[in-house]
């Protein structure tokens, strides 16, 4: 990025703050995707007669807004340098605790609390292993990403977990006001402080230090393994708290549950402009990115394109998205 | 002799042993030859597919696109086959090493060329090969009576009492036992996972071989993908789904450490051999298979703690620990 950014600009020219050109070069990215978001709108209002409808269009923000929970705390722990690939199993897990629990006749509270506490404590069992082990996280989430499935099946084998209390279903299909879901509510809500979190205090300036040089910072004060030990917490939570939404909105449990997911959480972070490499990327750029994933998966729906091959979208969304940009570069050069 | 019995070669040898001992001290037909033999060629498409694995992760990369590579040529194969029986067995194996190479081509030009994140591209490639199966197939199965006896008769033909599967098992263990050892190739894909930048001052070109491991990992998964479909007979899309986390769970438990230039190819090996024998062994001693993948994603965590761990006595650590936080 920084090769791209000062190429064809005076040599004098050095960076002093990151509100250099690699600011500005993000803001046009967040500007490109945000007219990619209205031209896919746009599109799908012509594809589809179904499409500009209040309910449908309520309906197409549960293809992101769980995604997107977990995205955010996603985008903390990448621009940090890490990576979490165990989300979706987090997900299994966190749902089958939940589904134990209800067979036991707990409670919505008490359900809720499960899912949470469930979430937290994978999200710490990977940040033990990476922080006080100094394990590489995309092996060791890669592993306890099979895992977290596994203890599922383990549990559920080849059945399922329904049953679930009535209240428990407002959280995935409950309505705040009107057409805006209470899940759309959290989603907003929980964009917002993230963006908080990472713009605006001290800790959002060391997860972005952190993922530029860990050395420089851990040399300037910063507990790198202690910022990444909460991040990966972060995560777990952010995936409990998905766990509890899904399994509301689906009302039963199969370990296969949001099987593929931290494929399309990757995507959406990546989308959103954070760099694979770490180092950068902000919150409203997933916010948009979460948008247009959305959009073209619900825009797809409606033209009765198979989930699968949608799947491939997403797939060629997350190359094209890094190797378009180099490629130009390439070209220009 | 010292450091060889402190080796994880050594260590996973003794492991593999232990579980035999245990599994026969309870059922002695387990450890007769023909059921070992039988053990050995069910794990042979992991073997296969880890030692491509193996190369990979030695240049620091990693190739998560394996398994779909395998179910997509798998499905061209045997889609091929359903709709000319009278194309030859020969001409299908090259179709699978091409096929699996290209796509294998594809990872590593995106690595080499435009500097992606092998895991990156190999996340995408990952969902869009599975998903092209679909496309092809219109999500429908090739199943047995519409394969030639040609086709699905030979990774099973015996020779010398063993199936033609397991033979090219270890035809090409020993390909890559020779390779790696005694061609500049193979000594290339250590130096740059060792040491990318020292490997560029010794003319080692680290895109190029990394974009060779790639292909090498693609060829061999195309291979096994016809091997796959022959064996069982079938051809759908979901066919070897999460194979690749088994492949690197394999690789990792061999001692292949993640961050390149470490491990051995008989290393891989018993490490596929390892989860082999307990994925044979979890229905005999009656747990239910559905086990199998929190097994797997201990020994992951397992193995790469304890590659972090043994790594470290060596005390060679100091550069690659001021990297891996940087």
């Amino acid at each position: 990025m920084t090769e791209t950014a000062s190429h064809g600009q005076a040599p004098r020219h050095i960076p002093d703050r990151l509100q250099g050109p690699g600011a500005r070069l993000l803001k046009s990215w967040e500007l490109l995707l945000f007219a990619v978001a209205v031209a896919i709108f746009i599109a799908n209002s012509f594809a589809s007669p179904y499409f500009l409808n209040a309910w449908n269009l309520s309906d197409a923000t549960f293809n992101f807004t769980e995604k997107a929970m977990i995205a955010f705390a996603m985008a903390l722990l990448i621009i940090s340098g890490e990576i979490d690939l165990s989300v979706a199993s987090i997900i299994a897990l966190a749902s089958t605790a939940m589904g134990a629990a209800v067979q036991y006749g707990a409670g919505t509270p008490e359900l809720v609390l499960i899912g949470l506490a469930t979430g937290l404590a994978c999200g710490a069992f990977n940040a033990v292993l990476v922080t006080k082990m100094g394990l590489p996280s995309i092996v060791v989430t890669i592993g306890t990403m099979s895992l977290f499935r596994g203890i599922s099946y383990i549990v559920l084998g080849d059945g399922a977990y329904r049953g679930y209390p009535a209240e428990f279903a407002y959280f995935g299909q409950g309505y705040v006001f009107w057409v805006i879901s209470f899940e759309f509510v959290l989603f907003a809500l929980l964009a917002v402080l993230y963006y908080i979190l990472l713009h605006r205090t001290n800790f959002g300036r060391m997860v972005y230090a952190i993922g530029n040089n860990a050395t420089a910072a851990s040399f300037s004060g910063i507990r790198v393994a202690r910022v990444k030990f909460i991040l990966f917490l972060l995560t777990g939570l952010m995936s409990g708290i998905a766990a509890i939404c899904l399994t509301s909105r689906l009302g039963s449990t199969r370990p296969s549950i949001a099987f593929g997911w931290e494929l399309e959480v990757v995507t959406m972070v990546v989308l959103g402009g954070v760099s694979i490499l770490g180092g950068s990327g902000s919150i409203p750029g997933v916010v948009i990115a979460a948008f247009v994933m959305g959009l073209v998966t619900f825009g797809l729906g409606l033209l009765n394109v198979p989930g699968i091959v949608m799947s491939i979208f997403i797939g060629m969304l997350l190359i094209g998205v890094i190797a378009l940009p180099r490629l130009w570069a390439m070209w220009r050069r | 002799m010292k450091t060889f019995l402190k080796s994880r070669e050594a260590i996973l040898s003794a492991a593999i042993l232990a579980l035999l001992v245990l599994i026969a001290s309870r059922f002695p037909a387990f450890v007769e030859p023909g059921n070992l033999a039988r053990v050995f060629t069910d794990t042979s498409p992991l073997i296969l597919l880890a030692l491509g694995q193996t190369v990979v992760i030695l240049t620091r990369c990693i190739d998560l696109s394996v398994a779909a590579n395998l179910a997509l040529t798998g499905m061209v194969c045997a889609m091929l086959n359903a709709a000319y029986p009278g194309v030859p067995m020969a001409a299908i194996l090259v179709l699978a090493l091409a096929m699996g190479a290209v796509m294998g081509m594809i990872n590593g030009l995106m690595v080499w060329k435009l500097n992606i994140p092998p895991i990156v591209v190999t996340l995408g490639t990952m969902t869009i090969y599975r998903g092209l199966i679909f496309v092809l197939s219109g999500g429908a199965w090739v199943n047995a009576h519409e394969m030639s006896h040609a086709f699905t008769g030979f990774p099973r033909a015996e020779l010398l009492g063993l199936p033609v599967l397991a033979w090219i098992a270890i035809l090409v263990t020993g390909l890559f036992f020779l390779g790696i050892a005694r061609t500049p190739l193979g000594r290339a894909f250590y130096a740059v996972g060792g040491n990318p930048h020292a490997a560029v001052y010794t003319g080692i070109d680290v895109g190029r071989t990394q974009f060779m491991a790639f292909t090498l990992s693609g060829m061999l998964a195309g291979l096994t993908g016809y091997l796959w479909v022959a064996r069982y007979s079938v051809a759908y899309v979901d066919i070897a789904g999460g194979f690749e986390l088994e492949v690197v769970a394999a690789c990792v438990i061999g001692g292949i450490s993640i961050a390149g230039g470490a491990g051995t190819i008989l290393g891989t090996l018993l490490g596929a051999l390892f989860l082999g024998i307990v994925k044979n062994a979890l229905p005999v001693v009656d747990i239910s298979p559905f086990w199998q993948l929190a097994i797997s994603g201990t020994a992951i965590i397992v193995a790469v703690a304890f590659n972090t761990r043994s790594g470290r006595s060596k005390g060679r650590i100091i550069l690659k620990r001021a990297e891996g936080h940087a």
